[in-house]
């Protein structure tokens, strides 16, 4: 593959294969860790990260795998990688450990990440692979941070912590609703920018 | 009395779907009909009250005595894979009918993360379900009440969903809301109404 095409990957995965507005993947933390631009950025950094390395191992022992057992196979895969971050956020990071909450473990059920197990790492060499994490993660952690900023700014009145509105904003954009509420425009407003509705 | 707060608690204030943020990818993939709603609702009951009855002993007799609750992750999803795969083999083998029924959500189960959160969620000691008496471990009779309870509000939210959705095929969306946005919008309008209940536990 030319150089083109590696950074074309990596492209792809933030537009045209955004896993949050275009594919629809990866829903439950999208919804229910936003509630902050912060805490959006760091489950989208923790998803990715799993997703690299994941699509990494993945694609190096596929060819190994019998393929009836393949499925489970990547779960043990994806489950490892997602302890590791676990401990690792709750040594070094316990705030975001505590604020991510049950989303954290919940990275093995997110379908992202066997999605592009099954899709692409097990049928692509290991650099491609590689390439294909980082794209779909940055996408994934572009469309968090976008989710958690609007929702920051609309009930809280600040943004990435700096506060510019005194006392509380519209607190429904923090509480579920808001979450539902602004995924729907934002994915509206995604699709009028790329052209695809 | 506890057993009614468990059960409101579960399936009205801090319902699942509309205030967890659990399983949303079957709430907005099998929600076009009611009718595939009830058979998801009925499959996903059976595996997470199963599920939570096998994690809940796991955790407690296993991972904690042998100090290993960092596999917490890794041996409950092995245990939630291999409970589906069991379950599909049994169903099909016991009642045909019923696996027929079932279809294709049976395997679809593994991926669902009410399942895996719910198991987490029961036998953390950071939940106190609205108890008084503060949070702690629950027992095996509450975790099993609070998992089918779980399950039935998380049926709740997708029947009830998928009725509106009926409604919504039918009318004139515009053209960029077709489709996830505006069951996204739908959801969000449903999860203001359950914010109502917010106040009863």
């Amino acid at each position: 593959m030319s150089k083109n095409n590696k950074l074309q990957l990596i492209v792809d995965g933030i537009v045209k294969n955004n896993p949050t507005f275009v594919l629809v993947l990866g829903m439950c933390p999208t919804l229910g860790t936003t509630t902050s631009a912060i805490n959006g950025l760091g489950m989208g950094l923790a998803t990715t990260i799993v997703l690299i390395l994941s699509n990494i191992t993945i694609s190096a022992i596929a060819k190994i795998i019998p393929d009836k057992v393949r499925i489970p196979c990547y779960i043990v895969v994806i489950a490892s990688f997602v302890t590791i971050v676990q401990l690792l956020l709750q040594a070094y990071v316990p705030v975001l450990y505590e604020s991510l909450g049950i989303f954290l473990p919940l990275i093995v059920v997110n379908c992202i990440i066997l999605g592009r197990a099954e899709a692409f790492a097990s049928k692509n060499p290991v650099g491609d692979s590689a390439l294909d994490g980082i794209g779909i993660g940055l996408g994934f952690t572009i469309a968090l941070t976008a989710v958690g900023l609007v929702r920051e700014i609309l009930g809280s009145g600040s943004a990435f912590g700096w506060k510019f509105v005194a006392g509380d904003g519209m607190l429904a954009f923090v509480l579920a609703p808001g979450a539902f509420i602004v995924l729907a425009y934002l994915m509206v407003i995604f699709r009028k920018l790329t052209k695809q509705a | 009395m506890e057993i009614i707060l468990i059960f409101v608690s579960a399936i009205f204030v801090n319902n699942v779907v509309l205030s967890q943020f659990l399983g949303i990818c079957p709430f907005l993939g099998v929600s076009k009909k009611v009718g595939t709603a009830v058979g998801m609702t009925a499959a996903v009951t059976f595996v997470i009250a199963i599920a939570t009855l096998v994690t809940y002993l796991l955790q407690k007799f296993v991972l904690v005595p042998l100090e290993l609750e960092f596999l917490q992750t890794v041996s409950f999803i092995l245990v939630i894979a291999s409970l589906v795969q069991m379950v599909e083999i049994i169903i099909k083998k016991i009642s045909p009918s019923l696996y027929q029924a079932l279809g294709i959500f049976l395997p679809l189960i593994t991926t669902n993360c009410v399942v895996l959160g719910v198991a987490i969620q029961v036998v953390s000691n950071k939940y106190d379900f609205g108890f008084a008496a503060g949070a702690r471990m629950l027992g095996l009779g509450e975790a099993l009440l609070f998992a089918i309870a779980t399950a039935i509000g998380y049926g709740l939210a997708l029947i009830l969903f998928a009725g509106i959705r009926e409604q919504l095929e039918l009318s004139n969306v515009p053209k960029a809301f077709k489709g996830v946005p505006i069951a996204l919008l739908t959801a969000g309008i449903m999860a203001l109404a359950f914010m109502g209940f917010s106040g009863l536990v």
